[in-house]
């Protein structure tokens, strides 16, 4: 493991995403990546009482899925990272409850499944030999934590975005055959000032932004060099705002 | 970082300027047609409450009494979010939109139960329009109590 530039890190042997399973709701199963998910839900509560509730099933059963799609029993795995968007990662502690495995809960918001697989990326490098990594969210339930109950009869703004119903959860392994985790770069905190909660896109894109540039300065790449650059969350925006931050920086 | 979207107040304009804007006069148009209609079903109940001999005040109360409980089930039923979702302050200004930002909450938090769900953030939403609308009641009494002293007293 070595350190490049200001933000990255080059990992000698680099750790295999061994499998990865994803439980989505049903919003999720009517669009175009419908067909990679493991498993789509009919309704949002699952059976349960309450979307908390159903949210931690849906983690549940996430990591179940990956467990038996990897072949690799859980009392092999030595660590789990998971998180959430509710207080205090409820839907991962008790999702993962009966997995008797060491548990980090990590919270980054849109951010937190990178988190998960950076962290555990980190300890698999170091002598780990599976480490699992895990993050949901349910519409839901982070509604009613962080704007309007549902029945409420209010309108969204256009540039409003919705919280997703799933559980993508991935398996790190030591050996495999890839695909690799060969470099990290973590992203600083960039505060442009945005503060309309209907518009995240526009509150997280310099932020992305500003971490792609950073990770092609500290690797001496360029965006030629990949055959694919993919940020998630800015929402179907976010072409807007990044497009005119890129050229503008002539890479 | 050489671009010339560097300090925050110009990311600000940006933004505002590329973010497309709710469409105004859609919503104005819904909020007419849909606002009017409750209106209207208002009226017609507090014209046939007078035609039936009762005087304003009671029939004023009927009216509120039955455009509430029309909302209370509507809300109920999951179907009075989607007829927000077109009518905006439509449903919102009439006191169809009080009671559903009460019921809302109640439905919403019955899960944390009775007591701290329903009982205490039922008024997670109307609790700000209770407070500011009952100060600035007491605000306008007491200014009309200043000018009119002495209509009040005698």
């Amino acid at each position: 493991m070595q350190k490049l530039g200001k933000q990255t890190i080059k990992f000698d042997t680099p750790p295999t995403i061994l499998e990865t399973a994803c439980i989505a709701g049903p919003k999720e199963a009517e669009g175009p990546l419908a067909k990679y998910f493991d498993q789509c839900l009919d309704d949002e509560m699952w059976g349960e009482k309450s979307w908390e509730k159903a949210e931690s099933k849906i983690v549940k059963e996430t990591v179940n899925t990956l467990i038996s799609k990897s072949g690799i029993p859980s009392e092999k795995i030595e660590y789990c990272f998971a998180g959430d968007l509710l207080n205090q990662c409820i839907s991962s502690s008790f999702g993962l409850r009966e997995l008797n495995v060491p548990f980090y809960g990590i919270f980054g918001a849109c951010s937190t499944f990178v988190e998960g697989l950076q962290l555990a990326s980190v300890f698999v490098e170091n002598g780990i030999n599976y480490a699992i990594c895990s993050a949901s969210s349910h519409f839901c339930s982070s509604e009613r934590q962080f704007r309007f109950p549902l029945e409420l009869g209010n309108q969204r703004p256009p540039t409003a975005q919705w919280t997703v119903t799933a559980c993508g959860s991935a398996m790190l392994s030591k050996e495999g055959n890839g695909p690799y985790i060969t470099h990290i770069t973590t992203g600083k905190i960039v505060d442009m000032g945005i503060k309309d909660a209907n518009n995240m896109g526009a509150a997280m894109a310099p932020a992305a932004f500003d971490t792609l540039m950073t990770h092609f300065s500290d690797t001496g790449r360029k965006p030629s060099y990949y055959d694919a650059i993919i940020t998630g969350d800015l929402g179907h925006l976010r072409k807007r705002y990044s497009y005119r931050l890129v050229p503008e920086c002539r890479i | 970082m050489n671009s010339p979207i560097d300090t925050k107040k110009d990311y600000q304009e940006y933004v505002n300027q590329k973010s497309p804007n709710s469409p105004i006069w859609r919503n104005c148009l819904n909020a007419f047609l849909i606002g009017g209609l409750i209106c209207s079903i208002g009226q017609f109940i507090f014209s046939f409450c007078l035609y039936k001999g009762l005087d304003d005040t009671a029939a004023g109360a009927i009216v509120s009494i039955i455009l509430i409980a029309i909302t209370a089930i509507l809300t109920g039923l999951n179907l009075f979010n989607k007829i927000g979702k077109i009518a905006g302050a439509g449903s919102f200004v009439p006191i169809t939109g009080f009671a559903n930002s009460i019921v809302s909450p109640a439905m919403e938090y019955k899960s944390e139960g009775y007591v701290m769900g329903v009982g205490a953030k039922m008024f997670t939403v109307a609790g700000p329009v209770l407070v500011y609308g009952i100060s600035t009641s007491i605000i306008v009494g007491l200014i009309y109590l200043l000018f009119n002293a002495q209509a009040v007293l005698v």
